[in-house]
């Protein structure tokens, strides 16, 4: 049987992105992400790997752009505070389709806020938080055995797809001690060149419009271009130029959604009502559910692993043949919007419950109560 | 024809990436100057085997200066402005076996990447950080630059800079870097002498490169014409074989700019401290 500790999401994160082969996390110190560091300075230089804290988070995400540049499986870890400073350098990795982990430990918001508390304001931030036209991952685990095995996924789909990914976690989770089995996970791999160095162009993709990844001191002379560039990495301001670049990066990340999703349903079989929860707020939804089927209300429970890309066909296919849906999440009603735009034919009902620790089932149920009526 | 062809050819070609010129440096730039004296370098170390081509790599920021990396026929990246330094170290950390050069403006490694300048050489991380300073910020028409000499005229200090230029020699050794020198574009075979001796060293080497920029520095103070602004250049300069640290602060009026090597160590670098590579 596969080692079991009791460990908070943190560390369970870190746990799954060595068991995936990373080799390089660099980061500057924040709330409620310091222990996730401290502990890969600990183990991670044992596997081989380098952990380096920076002088701040813009300087952290641009080593881990060079490190994996180096080959290396790489990652940092922030909060609000800090991702703002990163996204610059995140929408330089989207551009120049460098792999690599941002583990994103939600605090509350905005500004300074309440650094040890969380709530999910930040679901948005994830998505779109920097400059340009883009669509990156962001896979959400709501125990500390998913954050294990996702953040060990959320490294392979960076490197599989060559694309900076988020794992969007939150305080409640950082600071949760949980049952972790370190289960088998898949190695984290990108795909390299199979044609000789004068062949190869850095950014030609293949049939599933990922172009494979030569990296620094493999004598490919590669090209890291920030700049619009063609397919050998030459700039190239032309519309058309442009237009092939976007679109490709971002049906890159849409059209694998499959590599990327595993939407959850739970008592959904039979369900009326559906509730959509993600993250630390699932949990809670999860146990109001099984309160109301006591109480004879065929309820049912819809938890998305990734909340980006939106995936309308995955969220139907989940919602099944449920007339009402509630949007439960810790913030101001934010998923709502998409999940409210993709079930245009239902009845999509916002429950934004901002709470410091979490919405108590109590909540939730007095929500679905209320509409009962 | 042969001849043309062999005419047509320049020496350094091999090192650069050809379909990528025509560069988009101004005619009198002192950039190729600059960098046809770092290539000299690195070829001659390539040559005698103590460099290895696919194991070199070129990172730049953003400017007219960084745009060098684009050139090169090397393993390089174009990265955000500032963060040349921080993506080397990344690069540096997981490939110890490389030689990892970063060439940007004074803007880009002294300005906007002040704070990463600093930190690398106190890490006294192994990397080779060349900084073309040519006082102003160059790509963007010609602004101030915190390299800027007092009293100068640029597109936002119309009424001359009020501020003192930032004295980048002494900032790096002061932080504790094992190689500091001081070279100009009026003087190539000393760039190249710094470059070929920097590439030999471990920890943190940084050279700055006084460069001219005629069309949006030399416009602003008088001196459109490439020449002109070179002499100008040439009359305020002094070389030293082993300057004093307090001879590095610089002023346009009545400043001199003292080239020459002011530190030349062998303290432990980051990666031996940290066991990546052996001392
Ligand atoms: C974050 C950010 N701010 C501003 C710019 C615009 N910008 C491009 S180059 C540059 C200054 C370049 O000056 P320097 O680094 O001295 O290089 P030079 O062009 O003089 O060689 C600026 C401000 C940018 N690219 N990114
Ligand atoms: S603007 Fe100045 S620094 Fe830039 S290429 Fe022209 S002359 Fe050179």
């Amino acid at each position: 049987m596969a080692r079991v500790e009791f460990i908070n999401a943190n560390l369970a994160i870190a746990e799954g992105v060595m068991a995936a082969g990373l080799r390089f996390f660099a980061g500057y110190p924040i709330t409620p992400t310091s222990d996730l560091f401290e502990y890969l300075a600990v183990e991670l230089p044992k596997r081989g790997g380098v952990v380096i804290q920076f002088e701040d988070e813009i300087a952290s995400i641009n080593a881990v752009i060079g490190a994996s540049w180096g080959g290396a499986p790489a990652m940092t870890a922030t909060s609000g505070p800090g991702f703002s400073l990163m996204l610059e350098g995140l929408s330089f990795a989207i551009m120049t389709e460098t792999p690599l982990l941002l583990a994103y430990i939600m605090r509350a918001d905005p500004s300074t806020g309440v650094p040890t508390k969380s709530t999910q304001a930040d679901v948005f931030q994830a998505r779109y938080g920097a400059h340009g036209n883009y669509e990156i991952p962001a896979l959400v685990p709501w125990s500390a055995q998913e954050a294990y095995e996702l953040g060990a996924k959320a490294l392979w789909v960076a490197e599989r797809l060559r694309v900076p990914t988020i794992l969007l976690s939150d305080a409640t989770l950082a600071h949760t001690f949980e049952r972790v089995e370190f289960v088998p996970v898949r190695r984290a791999e990108r795909k390299k060149p199979r044609v000789p160095p004068e062949e190869y162009r850095p950014y030609e993709p293949e049939d599933d419009l990922v172009p494979p990844m030569a990296s620094f001191g493999e004598g490919y002379n590669v090209m890291v271009e920030s700049l619009t560039h063609d397919e050998r990495g030459y700039y190239a301001p032309t519309n058309e130029a442009h237009r092939r670049l976007i679109w490709r990066l971002v049906e890159k990340v849409r059209r694998n959604w499959r590599l990327i999703h595993d939407t959850k349903t739970y008592y959904m079989d039979d369900a009326e009502v559906a509730i959509y929860a993600y993250g630390s707020t699932a949990r809670a939804a999860y146990a109001a559910v099984k309160e109301l089927r006591r109480e004879g209300l065929k309820v049912g429970l819809v938890r998305p692993t990734a909340l980006w890309p939106f995936i309308d066909e995955d969220l139907k296919r989940a919602v099944g043949g449920a007339r009402r849906v509630f949007v439960v999440e810790n913030n101001i009603g934010l998923m709502y919007k998409e999940v409210a735009r993709a079930l245009r034919d239902k009845e999509v009902v916002s429950a934004p419950l901002i709470d410091l620790e979490l919405p108590t089932p109590d909540q939730i149920i007095e929500v679905v109560k209320e509409w009962r009526r | 024809m042969e001849a043309v062809r062999r005419l047509r050819k320049h020496p350094l070609d091999g090192l650069l990436r050809p379909e990528r010129l025509p560069h988009l440096w101004c005619p009198g730039c002192g950039l190729g100057i600059a960098l046809g004296a770092i290539l000299r370098a690195v070829k001659r170390r390539i040559e005698e085997g103590y460099l290895q081509r696919e194991k070199t790599a070129f990172i730049g920021g953003i400017g007219c200066s960084a745009r060098a990396s684009l050139y090169v026929d090397f393993d390089s990246a174009h990265t955000v402005h500032g963060r040349a330094i921080p993506f080397a170290t990344g690069l540096k950390a997981v490939r110890p076996d490389m030689k990892v050069i970063v060439i940007g403006g004074d803007g880009d490694i002294a300005g906007i990447g002040g704070n990463h300048l600093m930190h690398a050489a106190r890490r006294n991380i192994d990397l080779l950080v060349i900084m073309m300073n040519n006082m102003v910020y160059a790509m963007t028409g010609g602004q101030l630059a915190p390299t800027t000499p007092t009293g100068l005229y640029t597109t936002t200090t119309p009424y001359g800079n009020p501020e003192r230029p930032i004295n980048v020699v002494k900032l790096v050794a002061t932080m504790g870097a094992n190689y500091v020198a001081r070279a100009a574009v009026t003087h190539p075979p000393l760039i190249e002498r710094y470059v070929y001796k920097a590439l030999g060293k471990k920890g943190f080497a940084f050279i700055e490169v006084i460069s001219t920029c005629p069309e949006v520095f030399g416009r602003h103070i008088g001196m459109r014409d490439a020449v002109d602004l070179l002499n100008a250049l040439r009359e305020r300069v002094v070389v030293k074989q082993r300057p004093h640290i307090d001879e590095s602060y610089y002023e346009w009026e009545g400043g001199k700019f003292v080239l020459g090597e002011y530190v030349d160590k062998d303290d432990p670098s980051y990666l031996e401290r940290i066991g990546v590579i052996k001392g």
